[in-house]
């Protein structure tokens, strides 16, 4: 059981939450996930790691309320428990010197981006963090993505805030301005295959941190599976991080719709 | 004392030989076998959880166990990988001391419920029986037996707890909570060892609690025999991946002098065939854990699982006859087996066969799916079948099935449930720097201590065989306990 030590509404349907695993703190990497579950009729559902503290032996995630099982565990509160949380699961980012990252966060996205953001900056990359979401009230963490980048931009579809326009539109204007050498994105998939085909056009290789259906997280089912340069790869292991270029989209949003 | 004498001893005890006398071997040789009673067979194929097979009566159980003639050399034992002491509990149901029976199980097993339920008794210990070998006759039912004698001691509330030697205070890891794991456990405890058992999924019991389906090994039976472990000692750790969440090097840094790696395998192999990766294709292991272990057919459950009227399993193992079955008890119309050779071939136990077939299952032999098609939302539809016949035998000694050119055909489908094997889990082979592992990714071993390269880590069940039987699984667990002691003490 692990419990909640601090919770923090980010807008009225994404929460962050700080939650006490000691283990998964010490060893966790960026790009790491989580798997949890919710009371003893929970379902497993995975969720990137944000953010820890090795001294606290905390991790935090950031989760949108959109399902029945994100809505549970939004509802809980500071002090109450998680039934299980397990991890951290799935490969790390690679993190080196790339030169030039965008990193593209969209929606809830920006959260599991952070600590990519982090770990780039530390690894000596000039960074330009593009996010982007619906409208003003989404546009999550700003501050801290501020912190580590060094450049910040916003977009918003209505042009509530920052810039009016899609991800796509902040990340042209970047590759049009200066060379890129990597991008970074992690969103709704609709969103990172259109990120994915904008960058392809331009030859810049580009990773996407993918969201499939997961049930044990660890490799033994295969409900995560998508298809990756015409071979099938399971995302809980292989991933979540692939060459977006080579990743199929389309197969993906199919198949995250199998249980609507 | 050798094993053999100690297996004459306990049958020259007095009343054992009592007991041989009693009743002439001839008369016990003309006895015809038990049959197990069960379910009715259109009942059961709608009913998810209720075992199929009721076990024996106490009358059945003893005067099946008066037909076991108590060989002076007894050839059973020999069939089975834990080696259970098997004339010595069945004579304790003869005589009617069925707890004793269940405590001569325990001396050596672990898990006696689940074994008796789920072991291929008639490839091991029946196998060897003396009727099946010299007389020509059905075997003893050790099978039913052990699971009466396990069942009896469960249900009268008085389980008794195997000797254990004086606590040593030396912790030992176990990576992984399935048979294997659970096997060494249990007899590191008895050992006086500090076990600790560390489980990545949230429950304990691997294949017995993800894998197998109610109606052949309920969970309240896994259950019991876990708390008989956790009452002898054994710490159970849920939700940490060794290799993830800690690391050898962790275990080691935490004093622990052995870690016997039990890790499975659980990864589902696929066929890598065009449409694999539509709506409602997927592997057994994902259709049995969101069955069995997420619960998800119960409309409580926060876990969906999809649930075909037109199904399709591919393969024609244990884990296909339980997918298989568990789709017909979740309402599908037709329920197919699919296989690329023919029923001789099967590799699942001749039991699983005959009660899928009572049930209703349709076995559509000789035939392998080529491709798959799905409708316009990517949902299956139907599967092109490619026709099969046998030709010579391969190196395994099974006849090779060979594709009888230009014979296909379409087969509708809104399921297709893939079990066409697994292979071993590589997080631990990926993540102990220094082990040997195979060409397939097993880990490498010495096949008589179970001794991995690296000299503090054993290895055991399907990370070292691939996927195998609960019950081998179980005796690598053993062979294991037993190495990893001597080496221990040799060193103390």
């Amino acid at each position: 059981m692990n419990k909640i030590v601090d919770k923090e509404y980010f807008s009225e349907n994404v929460v962050k939450f700080e939650v006490e695993a000691p283990l998964i703190a010490r060893s966790r990497k960026a790009g790491h996930f989580v798997i949890v579950r919710v009371g003893e009729k929970g379902e497993r559902i995975p969720l990137t790691i944000a953010a820890s503290d090795v001294a606290k032996g905390t991790i935090t995630i950031v989760i949108q309320a959109v399902g029945a099982s994100s809505k549970k565990i939004c509802a809980l509160n500071i002090g109450d428990y998680i039934t299980d949380v397990v991890g951290p699961l799935g490969q790390a980012t690679h993190i080196e010197n790339y030169g030039t990252v965008i990193c593209a966060g969209g929606g809830v996205g920006i959260a599991p981006m952070l600590p990519i953001i982090e770990a780039m900056k530390k690894a000596g990359n000039k960074v330009i963090s593009v996010i982007a979401a619906r409208t003003k009230d989404l546009v999550i963490l700003e501050e801290q993505v501020a912190e580590y980048s060094d450049e910040v931009i916003v977009m918003t579809d209505d042009g509530s805030y920052g810039q009016k326009g899609l991800i796509t539109n902040g990340i042209e204007t970047v590759i049009n301005r200066e060379k890129v050498d990597l991008c970074v994105t992690i969103g709704p998939a609709i969103m990172m295959k259109f990120v994915s085909l904008l960058t392809k056009k331009y030859e810049i290789p580009t990773m996407a941190s993918l969201n499939t259906i997961m049930v044990d997280g660890t490799g033994m089912c295969g409900a995560c599976r998508i298809t990756v340069g015409g071979k099938t790869k399971f995302v809980c292991v292989d991933g979540p991080e692939f060459n977006a270029h080579e990743v199929d989209f389309d197969e993906m949003l199919m198949r995250l719709k199998a249980y609507n | 004392m050798t094993e053999q004498e100690y297996i004459l001893a306990r049958r020259s005890e007095p009343w054992r030989e009592e007991l041989r006398k009693s009743v002439k071997a001839k008369e016990r040789g003309e006895r015809p076998r038990v049959h197990m009673p069960e379910l009715d067979a259109e009942y059961r194929s709608h009913s998810l959880k209720e075992e199929v097979n009721l076990g024996l009566s106490a009358d059945q159980a003893v005067f099946e166990a008066g037909r076991c003639l108590d060989c002076a050399n007894p050839t059973c034992m020999e069939g089975c990988p834990v080696g259970i002491q098997i004339p010595s509990f069945i004579k304790n149901i003869e005589r009617g001391d069925f707890l004793e029976a269940a405590k001569v199980l325990k001396e050596t097993s672990a898990l006696p419920a689940v074994c008796g339920r789920v072991c291929p008794q008639e490839k091991q210990c029946e196998a060897k029986c003396i009727y099946i070998q010299k007389m020509k006759k059905e075997p003893v039912a050790i099978g039913y037996l052990e699971r009466f004698a396990a069942d009896y001691e469960r249900e009268s509330g008085q389980v008794s707890m195997p000797e254990m030697a004086p606590a040593n205070g030396i912790k030992i890891a176990a990576v992984g909570s399935g048979p294997a794991g659970l096997a060494f456990a249990g007899d590191m405890a008895k050992l006086g060892y500090d076990v600790t058992v560390f489980e990545a999924l949230h429950e304990i019991g691997g294949v017995l609690k993800y894998g197998i389906p109610e109606f052949r090994l309920p969970n309240k039976i896994v259950d019991v025999e876990i708390d008989v472990l956790r009452k002898m000692g054994v710490k159970f750790v849920n939700n940490c991946i060794v290799g993830k969440t800690i690391s050898r090097e962790d275990l080691l840094e935490e004093g622990y002098k052995g870690i016997f790696a039990a890790s499975g395998a659980g990864l589902p192999n696929f066929m890598n065939i065009p449409g694999e990766n539509l709506i409602g294709v997927m592997s057994c292991n994902e259709f049995l854990t969101r069955v069995n272990l997420m619960d998800a057919s119960n409309p409580e459950s926060d876990t969906p699982v999809q649930m075909g009227k037109k199904v399709a399993v591919i393969g024609a193992g244990n884990t296909a006859m339980d997918a298989v079955r568990t789709a017909k008890r979740l309402g599908a119309e037709k329920a197919y087996i699919v296989y690329r050779r023919s029923e001789e071939e099967m590799p699942a136990r001749i039991e699983e066969v005959k009660h899928a077939k009572e049930e209703g299952i349709i076995f559509h032999t000789l035939h392998n799916p080529l491709r798959y098609e799905g409708d316009d939302k990517g949902h299956v539809q139907r599967m092109l079948l490619q026709k099969m016949e046998l030709g010579e035998p391969d190196a395994s000694g099974r006849r090779k099935p060979v594709p009888i050119e230009g014979a296909t055909e379409w087969f509708d489908v809104d399921q297709v449930i893939v079990s066409v094997g697994v292979s071993p889990n590589p997080l631990i082979p990926s993540t102990f720097k220094g082990l040997e592992v195979s060409k397939w990714g097993t880990i490498v071993v010495n096949q008589d201590t179970m001794q991995s390269a690296l000299p503090e880590v054993y290895a055991g069940g399907d990370i070292v065989r691939g996927g195998a039987t609960v019950i081998l699984a179980m005796g690598d667990g053993r062979k294991a306990a037993v190495a990893m002691d001597k080496a221990i003490q040799y060193k103390e």
